[in-house]
């Protein structure tokens, strides 16, 4: 039977932590191609006023999304996905930074979708705002 | 209102699109390289097998990669000179990504950016910006939408 079949608002459909080191940061800019230095430079980090190295907004975005495609698997795609950058993601060099995300129900449509809510916490501290997630089947199925 | 209002981003620049960007053909190797970087385990963009037991010809981009390809429409905005963006002080303050159907790869994609809106927020600007990625058919796929804020002279 399809993940997306008998969802219920307020159902929560999956949790993770993430973790992520200076590694992780550098990875993404080489992956995605944004080198701003704020993601990996203290230095440059502090001269502009930041309270460290920050990860990228898309970074968090794009991991963030992830415990929602492990749990629809090959039942569908996530066809909209939209976030708030609230509040940035300071990774220490040594301790890095730990990301909490609780998927939930927070619609389910007539047209066979459903709107999944994510809540994306440092600590006890929202970091991404508004974001939602649109599980679809896939197109023409 | 800023104290000069030269440098605030110009606000005849809304409803104004840029040429489309050049294709970026998606390689299975970016895809994967770019799961990988946002801690993606999902088999359907990491091994082209369980794509193709899926129904696609090859590995599934994960949701946020169209970043990638929005990212060459977005450098057409921060250079237009009459746009006034200093990109010293762009927030990435919000993103979207409106999907018709998964980015595949052996997807060519182009990207046209339209200029939504710009306002002006306590001595900042916010410059919404949407830009539509086709395939080589000229069929939609998604479109990325950022929201920038440009925080005004200190």
């Amino acid at each position: 039977m399809s993940t997306l079949q008998n969802l219920e608002k307020g159902q929560v459909v999956a949790e993770a932590t993430f973790t992520l080191g200076r590694d992780t940061l550098v990875r993404y800019a080489g992956a995605s191609g944004d080198f701003n230095p704020i993601h990996y430079r203290d230095d440059v980090a502090a001269s502009v006023g930041l309270p460290g190295v920050l990860a990228h907004g898309m970074l968090t975005m794009g991991f963030a999304v992830q415990p929602v495609v492990d749990w629809l698997g090959a039942d569908g795609y996530v066809s909209d996905y939209q976030v708030r950058f609230t509040r940035p993601v300071v990774v220490d060099p040594a301790e890095g930074a730990s990301v909490t995300v609780t998927a939930t129900v927070g619609a389910v449509n007539d047209d066979g979708t459903a709107r999944i809510d994510l809540k994306v916490v440092v600590g006890e501290q929202t970091v991404l705002g508004k974001s939602q997630a649109v599980v679809s089947p896939w197109p023409g199925a | 209102m800023p104290a000069n209002p030269d440098s605030a981003v110009n606000p005849e620049i809304q409803g104004r699109t840029y040429p489309a960007t050049e294709p970026y053909l998606v390689g299975r190797e970016k895809v994967r390289e770019f799961a990988r970087a946002v801690l993606a385990t999902s088999p359907l963009s990491l091994d082209p097998a369980a794509a193709q037991a899926a129904g696609f010809a090859d590995v599934i981009a994960p949701p946020t990669f169209p970043v990638v390809v929005q990212e060459h429409s977005l450098a057409q905005l921060l250079a237009d000179p009459e746009a006034r963006i200093d990109f010293s002080r762009v927030v990435h303050g919000d993103q979207r990504f409106s999907y018709s159907r998964p980015i595949v790869a052996g997807d060519e994609l182009t990207a046209t950016l339209t200029v939504t809106s710009v306002k002006s927020l306590g001595g900042n600007s916010m410059v919404t910006a949407e830009s539509a990625i086709v395939d080589a058919s000229g069929a939609h796929v998604v479109t990325a939408i950022s929201t920038l804020v440009v925080r005004g002279e200190d």
